[in-house]
């Protein structure tokens, strides 16, 4: 019975080409505009999430605003770094300056660090070493570059033990790092960036003279709450119990409100594009019932050589969930196609389907093809033979 | 035995706050294998008593056996199956769907009663084969002459093997030589055994049946032919 149903639907859909198309527009949009908009939303919030990932998930920022006269020393910096939730410690001062080799100069920015940012920041070498203890102990003058630095000043990355001029000083080149290849990396790739030790960078800029902001990251990524607080009461005991005197910013802590905020987006404009649906919707319903006015003859006839009350209903009822199952079978195989037209469009991010949001859209569609195909379904049930039979239209 | 039993039947229709006797204590019966006519002109009630018969309406008051059993107090459910399993019905419009071809309409009410596809294909070609469509059976109604089309409503009503044959003004939209055809068909149920009732306000088409029941504001006379 269900497989005759379905053979019947199918054949008065077929009868009426154009306008079951039509109907089945409104859910194809509504379909479409639900699956791509949340993967689109999606994507991006991948490869958001990814980005700051790479950066490090436990990385803890602190800055100092009020040092109450007795601002942190390096030492300390270490005293911290040896506690068990904390993993290093890195301070941070950056200043610009012109660069200088031969006859090619640019502005470039500064960075004053000690060793432990390398590891804190998860960069990679391309060739040399980064900074080390001895650099700091000495005060010496040497610079790491980033890739881009090295390309614009001498035309390639093979400058270790090469000379290059900070503002007026002469700094030995020990080391060039890698390119990162990430899309938040490429937005602000073309700076050309120098990490010298921190203790020279106090010596050279007329503005820096001791730890305004340092970074730290936790012993491992489960506990950056436990590192937080840790690194919150020494910071507290150190600065006279003043929490104004600095603020901690917690990477991870950044990363669940991002993710909030993303939740939100995608359930929005979800809401949005089910609005859509529901409109398409309305559109099965309105069909419905000017198909079931139209064969009332059709009823009476089924009705008159036995077909009963649950059979009209099925049929009915079926023809309103296969628009709507077919509306969405084309809606989900259009959004595949407009994604990878996205995808080609757009290369830093990749988009695809979740499974997730198609289900949905599968349960919506089904959702729809009832509560909007029963009461049309029921409406031809309900009809009596005799006045469905003499009707003329 | 008695195939249709109607003992002081009525029905009453409210029209405009006018009550209108459509049936008035009609009280009849028919044997099975008879061929019997119900004559009158509109608006005698013919209808009504084709509709009560046909169970596609119920009796406001009085007694109808079809096959011995009662059927004024039957639920919507049980009248569905009563006309799918015992009536075969013949309108004067033919009553086909007309985006479905010849074969699917015959098959239909199969389809209801749950016959399985091999067994209702044999069926539907046997039916098609014994009003001689079995070549048009791929055919729309609309692709089809009027008398082709009522061959087709005759086939859809005996592929059943229904217990009676109800036909309303079967001839009524044709032309007297397709007329006769049709009229032959009838003969030729009522020769195999089966039982038909025809409603008509043609006299002519009337006295082909070896009974006559005449039927006048709603009151029933028997004639005899």
């Amino acid at each position: 019975m269900i497989f005759q149903s379905l053979k019947m639907a199918w054949s008065a859909i077929l009868s009426n080409k154009m306008r079951s198309f039509l109907t089945m527009l409104g859910i194809i949009i509504g379909v479409v505009s639900l699956v791509v908009l949340v993967s689109i939303v999606s994507g991006a919030t991948d490869s958001v999430t990814e980005q700051i990932n790479s950066i490090g998930t436990n990385l803890l920022t602190v800055r100092i605003t009020d040092d109450k006269e007795n601002p942190l020393k390096l030492s300390e910096l270490s005293e911290i770094a040896e506690k068990e939730e904390i993993g290093e410690t890195a301070p941070i001062a950056q200043t610009g300056a012109t660069a200088k080799s031969g006859y090619t100069s640019d502005d470039i920015t500064v960075y004053g660090t000690t060793g432990a940012y390398y590891n804190i920041q998860g960069l990679t070498l391309a060739a040399g070493r980064f900074l080390k203890k001895s650099d700091m102990d000495n005060n010496t003058y040497v610079a790491v570059l980033n890739q881009t630095a090295a390309e614009e000043i001498f035309g390639t990355t093979n400058v270790i033990g090469e000379e290059i001029s900070l503002d007026g000083r002469g700094f030995r080149i020990v080391g060039v790092l890698a390119e990162e290849e990430s899309a938040v990396s490429s937005l602000i790739s073309g700076t050309l960036e120098a990490y010298i030790p921190y203790t020279t960078i106090i010596r050279m800029a007329d503005n820096i003279f001791h730890i305004t902001s340092f970074y730290a990251s936790s012993a491992d990524e489960d506990s950056m709450d436990a590192a937080e607080s840790t690194l919150k009461t020494w910071m507290l005991e150190r600065f006279g119990n003043d929490e104004d005197a600095f603020t901690i910013i917690n990477q991870s802590a950044l990363m669940e409100t991002m993710g909030s905020v993303t939740n939100t987006l995608a359930l929005m404009l979800g809401g949005i594009a089910g609005i859509s649906l529901l409109v398409g919707g309305i559109g099965i319903m309105n069909i419905m019932l000017v198909s079931v006015t139209e064969r009332t003859k059709e009823i009476g006839i089924r009705k008159a050589i036995g077909a009963g009350r649950a059979s009209i209903m099925m049929q009915f009822l079926i023809e309103a969930l296969m628009v709507s199952l077919m509306g969405c079978l084309a809606g989900i195989v259009l959004s595949v196609g407009i994604l990878y037209l996205a995808g080609m469009a757009m290369e830093e991010m990749s988009f695809h389907i979740s499974m997730g949001v198609v289900w949905v859209a599968v349960g919506f569609s089904v959702l729809i093809g009832v509560v909007f195909g029963i009461y049309p379904a029921g409406k031809a049930a309900g009809k009596p033979p005799i006045e469905a039979l003499r009707y003329s239209g | 035995m008695t195939m249709i039993r109607f003992h002081d039947v009525s029905k009453i229709y409210h029209i405009g706050g006018e009550e209108v006797h459509a049936l008035d204590h009609a009280s009849m019966h028919i044997s099975p294998g008879e061929f019997v006519s119900i004559i009158g002109p509109s608006g005698s009630g013919k209808s009504t008593m084709m509709n009560i018969i046909g169970c596609l309406d119920v009796a406001d008051s009085g007694e109808y056996l079809l096959d011995g059993l009662p059927i004024e107090q039957y639920s919507e459910r049980e009248l569905t199956r009563v006309r799918n399993r015992k009536i075969g019905f013949i309108f004067q419009n033919f009553n086909l769907i007309q985006r479905m071809t010849a074969e699917e309409n015959v098959e239909l009410p199969l389809i209801y009663q749950g016959v399985r596809t091999a067994q209702r294909r044999q069926r539907v070609w046997e039916a098609l084969e014994r009003v001689g469509l079995s070549k048009r059976g791929h055919h729309r109604p609309t692709e089809l002459s009027g008398g082709q089309q009522q061959r087709v409503a005759i086939a859809r009503a005996l592929v059943t093997e229904p217990s009676l044959f109800l036909a309303d003004e079967p001839t009524g939209n044709l032309d007297s030589r397709t007329g006769n055809e049709i009229m032959e068909l009838f003969h030729e149920l009522h020769e195999r055994g089966n039982t038909l009732v025809l409603i008509t306000h043609d006299e002519k088409v009337a006295q082909q049946a070896c009974r006559r029941i005449r039927i006048f504001d709603g009151r029933v006379e028997e004639v005899d032919g």
